[in-house]
């Protein structure tokens, strides 16, 4: 009866998505909190929301300002679809979802632009492009819609922590090795020749791919 | 004239929207396992990214000049009744290319190259012609890096890779080296 798209479709990474929480099984809250950090990491395990993890990663500063602008949006998403869950009619949900994620992106979008123009210029396209991640939409449909307001915050400062990590990793070995700088400060000396390759667009292909390389390696089967 | 043809080679191969700009790699990664499969979802989105382009050019004139805050929230509502429109045409039209398409047609709501087509266009002002030029050189972008990138890897399936490396750090690993190749074409930027 639904013609709409299903949950599981949303995880647009298809072959890396984890299972929704399975409806009745009680997780305490520091579950809620600490699954999204690292045993279900949005990015490095589920392979959500892949487009701003590699454009915006060329630069701690840029990958700082996206992790919080992404944290702020997923939170105030969750918190009002949460709220909203029992108002929202089943059939126009999703809509519903992105139409609430795209007013706080706006908002996002404003702050920035007033707080830090630099990096909003550096940013550029991508601030807006949050309406898209499907991190945040798929937070909504997998977890807030169906949870009381206290566990879907927990979730989506979870989700949104995962986030910021996997992007700090990234902008950090991106600029240390592509620039020879964190944040901004020298750390090699004169004498360093940066891979400029690097903070380049393939660069992020890289750094990803070997990132995901090293946890299979790290969580391969070991033989006995 | 001139502008329109360079305006479809930049966003076609310049800068590639999947392999430079890094919009709409869901696709990209999740649907790039055969070269058939790879030319439907090219040909899907360059349709979409039109029909959004020419939508985006009359926002941009006949609206959002009186309320550009409402933007993000517009050009998403565009984008996801285009998608839904599509879909019941094609469904009407052609039973048979909509069972072909399947569930990539309503993914392409949430395909970040065509809000990233959208907020491009506007930020850098493109009139109506040039939006279209814009939106069928990104949309052949696309569909050239699919194919590609499928080709490649209907043939890395026979080689032995090891374990470890296999599934998406192999296909982001193809995707770097892509990348890399298409920065050659950056060369055409200077020569213009």
């Amino acid at each position: 009866m639904r013609h709409e798209i299903s949950p599981a479709d949303l995880h647009c990474g298809a072959h890396g998505a984890a299972a929704p929480p399975r409806p009745g099984h009680a997780a305490p809250a520091r579950e809620d909190l600490l699954r999204g950090i690292w045993r279900e990491n949005p990015v490095l395990v589920q392979l959500l929301g892949l487009c701003p993890t590699l454009a915006v990663t060329n630069s701690v500063a840029n990958s700082l300002a996206m992790g919080l602008a992404t944290f702020f949006v997923l939170l105030g998403s969750s918190l009002l679809v949460s709220t909203f869950k029992r108002v929202i009619p089943g059939e126009v949900r999703i809509s519903s979802y992105i139409l609430i994620i795209a007013t706080f992106v706006t908002v996002a979008e404003m702050l920035l632009q007033a707080l830090a123009p630099d990096i909003h210029k550096a940013l550029g396209a991508f601030v807006a492009l949050i309406v898209v991640n499907c991190i945040i939409l798929g937070r909504q449909e997998a977890f807030a819609s169906r949870q009381p307001v206290g566990r879907a915050a927990l979730d989506a400062i979870g989700m949104g922590g995962g986030f910021m990590i996997a992007l700090l990793l990234m902008g950090g070995i991106r600029e240390v090795l592509g620039s020879g700088t964190f944040l901004g400060v020298s750390l090699f000396g004169p004498r360093w020749e940066p891979w400029v390759i690097m903070i380049l667009p393939p660069g992020g292909f890289f750094t990803l791919a070997f990132l995901l390389l090293a946890i299979g390696w790290w969580k391969r089967p070991r033989a006995a | 004239m001139g502008d329109l043809v360079w305006i479809f080679f930049s966003a076609m191969v310049v800068n590639n929207f999947t392999l430079m700009l890094f919009l709409g790699l869901c696709p990209f990664l999740g649907v790039s396992g055969r070269v058939e499969t790879a030319l439907r979802m090219g040909a899907a989105n360059i349709f979409v990214l039109v029909l959004t382009a020419v939508w985006v050019w009359a926002l941009n004139t006949f609206i959002l000049v009186y309320a550009p805050y409402l933007r993000l929230i517009s050009f998403i509502i565009v984008i996801a009744s285009l998608v839904q429109i599509v879909e019941m045409v094609i469904k009407k039209v052609s039973p048979v290319l909509f069972r072909q398409l399947g569930i990539f047609l309503p993914l392409i709501t949430t395909n970040c190259a065509i809000l990233g087509l959208a907020i491009f266009q506007t930020i850098r002002g493109y009139g109506f012609l040039e939006g279209l030029a814009f939106a069928i050189g990104a949309g052949a972008g696309l569909t050239l890096a699919l194919v590609l990138m499928a080709s490649i890897r209907e043939s890395v399936e026979l080689a032995d890779v090891p374990a470890v490396a296999q599934g998406t750090a192999l296909v982001l690993i193809i995707a770097g080296s892509l990348s890399l190749a298409f920065m050659g074409f950056a060369g055409l930027l200077s020569s213009s």
